[in-house]
């Protein structure tokens, strides 16, 4: 099973003729995941790695049916092709794109809530549902299929743990990279309630960073009851307040975003927040042991 | 991208919000001839991005120039809780009769623009915030409409502004929304929002910051970049396009994604070091950019390790490898080099670094321990270590 992206996905790819378009186009072919159109306004005719190419979603929608889509479009074009794919009702939009204005993203978010569009990111890895589909750019080969959820703000970071989880005999029913921008389409709330009916997931991993209050949130949701075991990682905790880390999102801001009070939020759940990430997958891995025992 | 207040100040009077006669000065002599043109009593004010100024002594009145010029000198040149003032803002002193606050930014949970709006302006709206959380009224714009009328009125009557100088408030709101979408503004504060004596609505303050990533098209005020750039390390890696942050410590760091070096810094200081930046290469990095990466990082002087902690996924180990080598073969590296790496074509990166005096780590938590120690053994006065690019260590 696993959640968001599987079996049934039809990926359309939007900047498929440019550098990371194309080359990730053909590892999610490689890997088996079904891609069935590529977007690029002009180009509409030729291939990439054996995928039609379309001048507009609503033709690429059309014709092949897509139901997810993947952005790869440069920044200052990227929330126009969110709203696009938004527009042909693309239930699913994983924006990869990193860069994009936020002002931009404020706008195509309200018109994706709109037309009941979800967006993942932007300036996140994608999706990915080990062993049937891999919608982003993260390397399937540290990836194994199982039962635990990741869902996270980073992408080398949600790599690094994804491999700790195989080296440990276990593996992955989703993961999600949810982006590290300020503004993002999905939070660790939602994705935590889609893993809550996701039968195949039995525990989760929360990747989360300093910035913002989506983990604070994502506590509450657990401390009221979440039915499956989770533990947290944050990054960034020794990061001077007021210097943007890298990610747009990853600043503390007066007194919202830091470390501490992310730390609080999930100890007043219950939640585990592991020093390393060593720590995170051996503790969840002892939890779903305990449960399974 | 943070404004002064001065530069802010120029943008707020393009859109048509008051704010008080006055201009910015480098030098004490300048400050005089302003202050003598302004005539009668003139505030002085030092040009930091930082709040909390005026409790700092970086706001102060002067009765005539030459005392304008006195304080301007004592602020010029001096740090100001940490940084050093290069301006100061010469202005008309107001007659105060209210203080107010007003502000636009991006609300992360509501995923829009908020506007906040009080009546205890004049002090730190987070001390408000704390203390009298009632007293800041708040309102979400709908991106499709923008500010409506009558939420703008709302806004302003349920935070209790003073009834004759409401609508030219309204007007300050209308047109800080207004230059908040034109200027990519992610925060646009005015505190205090000053009404005078006789009635006058004028921004005594502005605090505004830029959204970096749409700075493309923010031509106008890329200008502004240099001039605020504080650090010249900072200044010289964005010329380059390296995702570069500069810290306090001597553990220069070099990584492949924002989480894992934020990682990589918080596993060094638990470990008992302290980071000399954060440095990102990104994703799908050449040798090329590796190198300009190196030679960023020993730009500062404090560096006495470098570690480098790559888990690819995109990015490459070999490519990575090569760009670590170009390093060592072009640039004078004189501080032991640790080097963690995995996932993609981590193997072949490894075999490219063996036989050179780069010191391999297996995981995250050992190369941090291991730069740590190398670090804690250099000179402390010059980074003057012997071998640069040949040797045995492996």
């Amino acid at each position: 099973m696993g959640i968001l992206v599987g079996p049934d996905s039809r990926v359309l790819v939007q900047g498929v003729t440019g550098r990371e378009g194309a080359f990730h186009t053909a590892q999610m072919v490689v890997y088996g995941t079904k891609v069935v159109a590529g977007v690029t306004p002009g180009k509409a005719g030729t291939e990439v790695t054996g995928v039609p190419v379309f001048d507009t979603v609503r033709d690429a929608t059309q014709r092949t049916g897509a139901n997810v889509s993947i952005i790869f479009v440069p920044p200052p074009f990227a929330a126009d092709a969110i709203c696009e794919a938004a527009d042909s009702h693309v239930p699913l939009v994983i924006c990869i794109t990193e860069g994009l204005p936020t002002l931009d993203v404020v706008k195509a978010v309200r018109f994706a809530s709109e037309r009941g569009v979800r967006i993942i990111g932007p300036n996140c890895p994608g999706v990915m549902t080990p062993g049937s589909a891999k919608v982003g750019i993260m390397p399937a080969d540290v990836f194994r299929e199982g039962h635990i959820g990741v869902v996270s703000r980073s992408g080398t970071l949600t790599y690094e743990v994804v491999n700790l989880i195989t080296e440990a005999g276990h593996g992955v029913s989703t993961c999600v990279g949810i982006g590290g921008d300020p503004i993002i389409g999905t939070t660790f709330v939602d994705v935590l309630d889609l893993f809550r009916d996701d039968p195949q997931t039995r525990g989760v991993v929360l990747i989360g960073e300093i910035g913002g209050s989506d983990e604070e949130m994502a506590a509450d949701l657990i401390g009221r009851g979440y039915p499956k075991p989770t533990v947290a990682f944050i990054s960034g905790r020794s990061a001077p307040p007021g210097k943007r880390m890298g990610h747009a999102g990853a600043i503390i801001s007066g007194n919202t975003g830091t470390p501490e009070s992310k730390l609080q939020a999930f100890r007043r759940a219950g939640v585990y927040v592991g020093d390393t990430l060593d720590d995170v997958v051996s503790h969840l891995i002892g939890l779903l042991a305990e449960r399974s025992a | 991208m943070k404004l002064y207040e001065f530069q802010a100040k120029e943008i707020f009077a393009r859109y048509g919000i008051p704010i008080p006669e006055g201009e910015a000065a480098s030098d004490p002599d300048s400050a005089r001839a302003i202050a003598s043109r302004l005539g009668g009593r003139v505030v002085v004010k030092a040009q930091v991005h930082v709040g909390g100024r005026g409790k700092a002594g970086g706001i102060k009145l002067a009765d005539t120039p030459a005392d304008a010029r006195t304080l301007a000198a004592g602020m010029l040149g001096q740090p100001l809780k940490g940084l050093v003032v290069r301006h100061v803002l010469v202005e008309r002193a107001l007659d105060i009769a209210a203080e107010y606050y007003l502000s636009a930014t991006i609300d992360r949970m509501s995923k829009r623009v908020i506007m906040m709006a009080s009546a205890m302006g004049g002090v730190d709206i987070e001390e408000v915030a704390a203390s009298h959380p009632d007293k800041i009224v708040k309102l979400v714009v709908d991106p499709a409409y923008g500010p409506l009328d009558f939420q703008i009125r709302d806004l302003i009557t349920e935070a209790g502004f003073a009834l004759p100088a409401a609508r030219a408030i309204g007007g300050v709101a209308h047109a800080l929304y207004e230059l908040m979408l034109r200027c990519d503004a992610s925060l646009v504060e005015i505190n205090p929002l000053v009404v005078t004596g006789t009635g006058e609505v004028i921004a005594a303050d502005a605090k505004f910051d830029v959204d970096d990533n749409a700075l493309y098209r923010q031509k106008d005020l890329v200008q502004y970049r240099e001039e605020t750039e504080e650090d010249p390390i900072e200044a010289e890696a964005h010329r380059r396009g390296v995702t570069y942050v500069r810290l306090s410590g001597d553990i220069g760091i070099i990584g492949n994604g924002a989480g894992l070096v934020m990682t990589t810094l918080d596993l060094v200081t638990r470990e008992g070091g302290r980071p000399a930046n954060f440095l990102d290469i990104g994703g799908g990095a050449q040798a090329e950019s590796v190198r300009t990466a190196i030679e960023i990082l020993l730009m500062d002087p404090n560096v006495k390790g470098i570690l480098f902690n790559i888990f690819g996924g995109i990015t490459r180990g070999d490519e990575v490898a090569k760009g670590i080598l170009a390093g060592t073969e072009s640039l004078d590296i004189r501080v032991p080099v640790v080097v963690r790496m995995a996932g993609t074509r981590s193997a072949e990166g490894r075999a490219l670094l063996q036989g050179t005096n780069l010191v391999a780590a297996a995981g995250p938590i050992e190369a941090a321990r291991k730069i740590i120690e190398l670090a804690r053994a250099q000179p402390a006065a010059a980074r003057s270590g012997p071998e640069s690019t040949s040797g045995e260590l492996g």
